[in-house]
């Protein structure tokens, strides 16, 4: 299965249309078919926080927006996550690559793999982790229920999901 | 002039387009002397005025004013080059640059030394690019909006705030009125 080529339709089946990006080298295909795509403007953010932003404002404009990012930004959204998106009650799918996890070669990436879910929940962020690639099939679900709740939701995707490094 | 001078001077024009504003006492200064259901007014979130504005702007077609400060860009510094990339004709950033941190008790910030901001957005690829002194910022704003050409006007001025009263309205009450007054 084409697992970024799975996400975005399911992203445009329903109608995300704004999608901001940081990039990860585990979410290049994604970010490759969300450039790729002509019903979706991706804006690539310099930081977090600033692509939350962006995604606040296509929100109060009418469009759907999503965020694409790697989880060692949920240290840098905090303050933006919690003042802004839940504070004003929006809707905000964040595709996280979660870095850190079985297969990671890098030391480094362990330390704050280890406080990710930790934080979500600190959050009250509804979570979902995709490990296997049939977790997939949850995605277009898990995008209906975002917008339906009007919450971040954070779908945390990590090596073994995307097949290895 | 300062800051609020400013405001009030343009209120007029800003009741006409959506406006989105920058966090504490420039949104306590814009909701005192004209709250209208098309501002936004942010009560947390230092520095993304700029890029909940252009998310905004490029999500639909009405003119899109940004009310930010000289230490909210400098804190969202990213943001420049996002707007330079992503051409918004209805996007108008206007930076009250009083060279202070006003909301926290007029901290000198590095635009009044010898930091330019409209040095950095004409660096960051923002092609139309203006600075002018507070008593110019009416006709400024303007020939921005009419233009419709995405513009960053940094509006040099006096540092001080006014006392106006906390904003209490409820986030999601603030949010629904402006989405409908976006959508009106
Ligand atoms: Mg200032």
């Amino acid at each position: 299965m084409n697992l970024a080529k799975k996400i975005v339709d399911d992203f445009v089946s329903n109608d995300v249309s704004f999608i901001t990006t940081v990039p990860c080298k585990q979410l290049a295909s994604v970010i490759d078919e969300v450039e790729n795509n002509d019903s979706i403007y991706h804006i690539p953010a310099n930081k977090e926080d600033e692509g939350i932003g962006l995604c606040a404002g296509a929100f109060m404009g009418g469009k759907r927006p999503a965020i694409i990012m790697q989880n060692t930004a949920i240290g840098v959204t905090i303050n933006t996550l919690v003042t802004l998106t839940q504070f004003y009650r929006m809707p905000l799918p964040m595709l996280i690559s979660y870095r850190g996890e079985l297969g990671e070669p890098v030391a480094c990436q362990v330390e704050m793999a280890v406080h990710t879910k930790a934080l979500l929940a600190q959050l009250n962020i509804p979570t979902y982790h995709f490990h296997r690639s049939d977790d997939v099939e949850e995605f277009d679900r898990i995008l209906k229920y975002t917008f339906m709740a009007n919450k971040p939701v954070a779908i945390l995707t990590d090596a073994t999901f995307w097949g290895g490094y | 002039m300062r800051r609020a001078d400013i405001l009030r001077e343009v209120a007029p024009l800003l009741r006409e387009h959506l406006t989105v504003c920058n966090i504490g006492i420039p949104s306590q200064e814009l909701h005192a002397i004209d709250d209208q259901p098309s501002n936004f007014y942010m009560l947390g979130t230092m520095g993304l005025a700029s890029s909940i504005g252009l998310g905004l702007a490029l999500a639909q077609e009405k003119t899109v004013i940004v009310i930010d400060g000289d230490g909210s860009v400098l804190t969202n510094l990213g943001t420049l080059p996002t707007i330079a990339n992503n051409e918004a004709p209805n996007f108008v950033l206007m930076i009250v640059d009083n060279g202070s941190y006003g909301s926290t008790g007029d901290q000198p910030t590095y635009t009044g030394k010898r930091t330019s901001l409209a040095g950095i957005a004409k660096a960051s690829g923002c092609e139309n690019v203006i600075e002018c002194e507070a008593k110019d910022v009416p006709e400024q704003l303007a020939a921005a909006v009419a233009a419709r050409r995405m513009t960053i006007l940094v509006a040099k001025c006096e540092s001080g705030n006014e006392k106006m009263p906390v904003i209490t309205m409820d986030p999601v009450a603030i949010r629904d009125r402006f989405m409908s007054a976006v959508r009106a």
